[in-house]
């Protein structure tokens, strides 16, 4: 089990007074320090793990935050940024000693300029939000993360957060340009604006993804685009993953690039068909989602060509979606695959490797073997174009020896992934859940670097300081 | 005397040595880019031209490895025989710089300079999924990975990406590639003025589409391009295969029917006037003006360059669908401060990319920070650099 901090018993001590310096700073519904209240914020996607936290920080402006900061610095107070809590790797968890600084209430558009393809958008506004807000003129935003109706993009640039459409699109951190942020010490920065490529460090590019451990996003500009004619997707099922997987390579050199390439095993294809009927082919050992965009023309001579280098595979299924309402059926069980796992199995821990795309039939043959050996099922996601793998790993929360065996399980494929070349994340970031695996991918000398980059923006180490890096060696 | 070691080891060596002599460095790659941004003073010089090779590549993944000193030339060459490309496009500045050598993989990261195609695919920063590199304490460190995905630990690739050499050696980068489009071409309006050219820009980058270059030249810019026709020119790009060219080429002159008429450059005549966009070359050849490259919000590019042909005479193209402008005017203090201030007060962002040393030592060459980054610019410099070893002074006079 992971180890938190002790907290800081004079903190605690001065719980009062600090909530009252707080309530001087803000409006008075704004400050949140009942027990019955403090409940909400104990956890976020990552629920194994619970705090109630001293209090609850709901600024509306970046002054405010400003200001937030500054006092828990000048008192030695640690702060914990949170967006909608949906941080998969518990990034958003609380200490006891520690404000959450709540960031909901940072929920307006401030612009939208269609000629310049930019939208300015504060921390607090919803992923999909943004979509939704230029939808109807033909534009989106778009990194597409599972949890977009939620997730907010403020937590999105903490986490340099993905989604199934980064094959073409990119990540987060490819989709910004501008930050205005806040330093523990209080100090408001204004990082890019409504052009690219800012002279200077890339601070842009340093802060996305730093995952709260460097400053607190308050606004963001990000890019917006004008959407494809039209979108189609193809299902295609393969009798082994070894199979799909060499499927996945003849694409890629085809010079096609889909703008989304999912691939699901067994275990995944069945629990999200149950969930989404979506058609996908149950005698099928592995599936992939193929989807290519273009007018209706372009996508018919795509999916003709895609079809024949399916057709080289031996395919046990092949269907190319017919219609609008059919792909958002085959992208409605992908992307509900999380709860369609949480309809068979009481609790599931998501995983988030990335590996090297030519080592994937090896890697869930070790994954299948590590399934037998912990007694634990396992169902597999796999952004294949990009090699981001998601196992979510069945268990039991209610049986400790259940969840003890997931954490394990969880750790030994992602120190698997890092042993064929990938990495412990792909897209959720390291959060608590990874902390402590950090050495598997870092010698000590990187992490010393990496922590010492963290004190340039934080030198007292009090900005959600129990995350990312092994609590060992952090001036904790 | 330039030292060239020809591994990673021998470039730790040589930057600890300086740190043990307390001597600053000048590290460049081949040189192309030497004469960009502040003269550097430093007892010696470190070049990672031989730092060189492909390390790995794997088309079907999509990513390479190569040492720093590998030349872009070579870079283009592998790929292009698996059907591959470098996604950022990035230029060869070495003629305009006035260099004889072209540019290596390292020089290209550690400016972060992209093409055309950044304004659709993203620049060089964006595809630089790790690197290798030796700090100025002489340590080595590693960041991101050989995947396309990664979000592991704070991001020190683009932190190393565009800092010029100032916080870190680069000796490898590992990069994503993608294929190359089966063919390109472009829609061609002819004499359109800038406010016209950047909304016909931005009407096109705006189009389901997918525009990969947006640019306006003037007419004598357009005139130094080979095969565009008198008058000014607004060329945008569409790179994919044949038949999707053929159509969306088609449908952009349709829907751009409201800026005149249209002509379509085929496969080779838009490669060619593309290549030369990506290079600088449509401005004019006078070694003794200097090269300023602006950053701006698109649609304040015409307003902006507008006023600096008529304050100052500076000559212009825009690429980026109107936010990249490329000026070249007499190198002076005054055209500086004007260039610099018009852009400043356009919300943008600016680089004095060529001068002679005694303008680029005298001005800034990238805008100040405010105080606050400032500070944190200076704490970055004391954990990557803690004694100003390296490439002192490139970017800002007193770092």
């Amino acid at each position: 089990m992971i180890q938190f901090p002790a907290p800081k018993q004079d903190v605690l001590a001065r719980r009062d007074e600090i909530i009252a310096g707080l309530r001087a700073l803000l409006a008075p519904d704004a400050v949140i320090s009942e027990p019955l209240r403090l409940k909400p914020y104990e956890t976020d996607g990552l629920p194994v793990y619970r705090k109630i936290p001293l209090a609850v920080a709901l600024p509306e402006t970046t002054e405010q935050v400003a200001s937030v900061l500054r006092f828990c610095h000048a008192n030695g107070v640690r702060v914990v940024p949170r967006g909608a809590g949906t941080s998969l790797s518990g990034g958003a968890l609380p200490l006891e000693d520690a404000v959450v600084l709540g960031m909901m209430r940072f929920n307006a558009i401030l612009d939208i300029n269609y000629a310049d393809r930019y939208a300015v958008v504060q921390a607090g506004v919803t992923n999909i939000g943004i979509t939704e807000a230029v939808k109807a003129d033909g534009f989106f935003y778009a990194p597409d993360p599972s949890s977009q109706l939620a997730c907010m993009i403020g937590g999105n640039v903490g986490m340099n957060s993905g989604g199934a459409h980064c094959l073409k699109y990119g990540v987060t951190a490819n989709n910004l340009l501008g930050l205005k942020a806040v330093t523990m010490e209080g100090e408001i920065l204004e990082i890019g604006g409504a052009h690219v490529d800012a002279a200077g460090y890339d601070w842009l590019g340093l802060l996305t993804g730093s995952e709260g451990q460097l400053v607190v996003v308050t606004e963001v500009t990000v890019r917006i685009l004008r959407g494809p004619e039209g979108a189609r997707a193809m299902l295609a099922g393969f009798r082994s993953n070894e199979i799909a997987g060499q499927c996945v390579d003849a694409i890629i050199s085809s010079g096609i690039i889909p703008v989304a390439l999912e691939f699901m095993d067994r275990p995944a294809i069945h629990a999200c068909e149950d969930f989404a009927h979506a058609g996908y082919p149950l005698d099928a050992e592995a599936l992939l989602i193929i989807e290519v965009e273009g007018s209706v023309e372009e996508q018919d001579r795509l999916l003709a060509q895609l079809r024949a280098i399916c057709e080289r595979f031996d395919p046990i299924s092949m269907r190319l979606s017919q219609s609008e309402a059919e792909s958002l059926a085959i992208w409605k069980g992908r992307k509900g695959a999380f709860g369609a796992i949480g309809r068979i199995s009481p609790d599931y821990m998501c995983m988030d490797g990335t590996i090297p795309t030519s080592r994937l039939p090896e890697v869930l043959r070790r994954i299948g073997e590590m399934s037998d050996e912990y007694g634990l099922k396992v169902a597999n996601i796999f952004h294949a174009g990009d090699g981001n793998l998601h196992p979510l790993i069945m268990f039991d929360a209610n049986d400790p020896s259940s969840g003890a065996a997931a954490e394990r399980f969880g750790a030994d494929i992602l120190k698997l992934c890092v042993e064929v070349g990938g990495c412990l994340t792909g897209e959720h970031g390291v959060g608590v859940e990874k902390r402590e695996l950090m050495g598997v991918q870092f010698t000590q000398p990187e992490l010393t670097r990496q922590r010492a980059i963290k004190a340039v923006f934080d030198p007292d180490w009090l900005l959600n300081p129990h995350k990312v890096f092994p609590l060992a060696g952090s001036p904790l | 005397m330039i030292a060239s070691p020809a591994d990673e080891d021998g470039i730790r060596q040589f930057v600890s040595d300086a740190v043990a002599a307390r001597e600053p460095i000048l590290l460049r790659g081949s040189g192309s880019k030497s004469s960009m941004l502040r003269p550097v003073q430093a007892a010696r010089t470190l070049s990672t031209n031989a730092c060189a090779g492909v390390v790995m590549y794997a088309p079907k993944e999509l990513i390479l490895t190569a040492r720093a000193g590998t030349p872009i030339a070579e870079l283009e060459t592998t790929l292009a025989a698996a059907g591959q490309h470098l996604i950022a496009e990035p230029p060869d500045l070495g003629p305009m710089l006035g260099a004889a050598s072209g540019a290596t993989i390292g020089g290209v990261v550690a400016t972060n300079l992209s093409g055309p195609r950044r304004i659709a695919w993203g620049g060089t920063r964006d595809h630089l999924m790790g690197i290798r590199a030796v700090d100025g304490t002489g340590e080595i460190f590693r960041s991101g990975g050989r995947v396309l995905k990664n979000v592991t630990g704070l991001d020190l690739c683009k932190l190393l990406a565009g800092s010029q050499g100032t916080l870190g050696v680069i000796t490898e980068v590992t990069l994503k590639v993608l294929p190359a489009p089966e063919t390109t071409g472009s829609v061609l309006l002819v004499g359109l003025d800038p406010g016209r050219a950047v909304a016909a820009l931005s009407a096109a980058l705006g189009s389901p589409f997918s525009v990969s270059g947006a640019a306006y030249l003037p007419a004598d810019a357009a005139a130094r391009v080979p095969g565009l026709p008198p008058g000014t020119a607004t060329l945008i790009r569409i790179e994919d295969f044949a038949p999707s060219v053929t159509y969306r080429l088609a449908r952009l002159r349709e829907q751009l029917a409201d800026y005149g008429p249209a002509d379509l450059l085929d496969d080779e005549p838009s490669r060619a006037a593309w290549r030369a966009i990506r290079d600088a070359k449509p401005l004019p050849q006078r070694p003794k003006d200097a090269i300023w490259r602006l950053s701006v919000r698109p649609s304040s590019g015409p307003a902006l360059v507008d006023a600096l042909s008529t304050q100052i005479g500076a000559r212009y193209f825009l690429d980026w669908g109107g936010g990249l402008v490329w000026l070249s005017a007499p190198a002076d203090i005054a055209n500086h401060e004007a260039i610099t201030a018009a852009t400043s007060a356009a919300g943008g962002t600016w680089m004095l990319l060529r001068a002679p040393d005694a303008l680029r030592t005298s001005v800034d060459v990238i805008p100040s920070e405010p105080p606050a980054l400032a500070a944190i610019t200076r704490r970055m410099k004391d954990v990557m650099d803690p004694h100003r070893i390296l490439n002192p002074g490139r970017m800002y006079a007193s770092l």
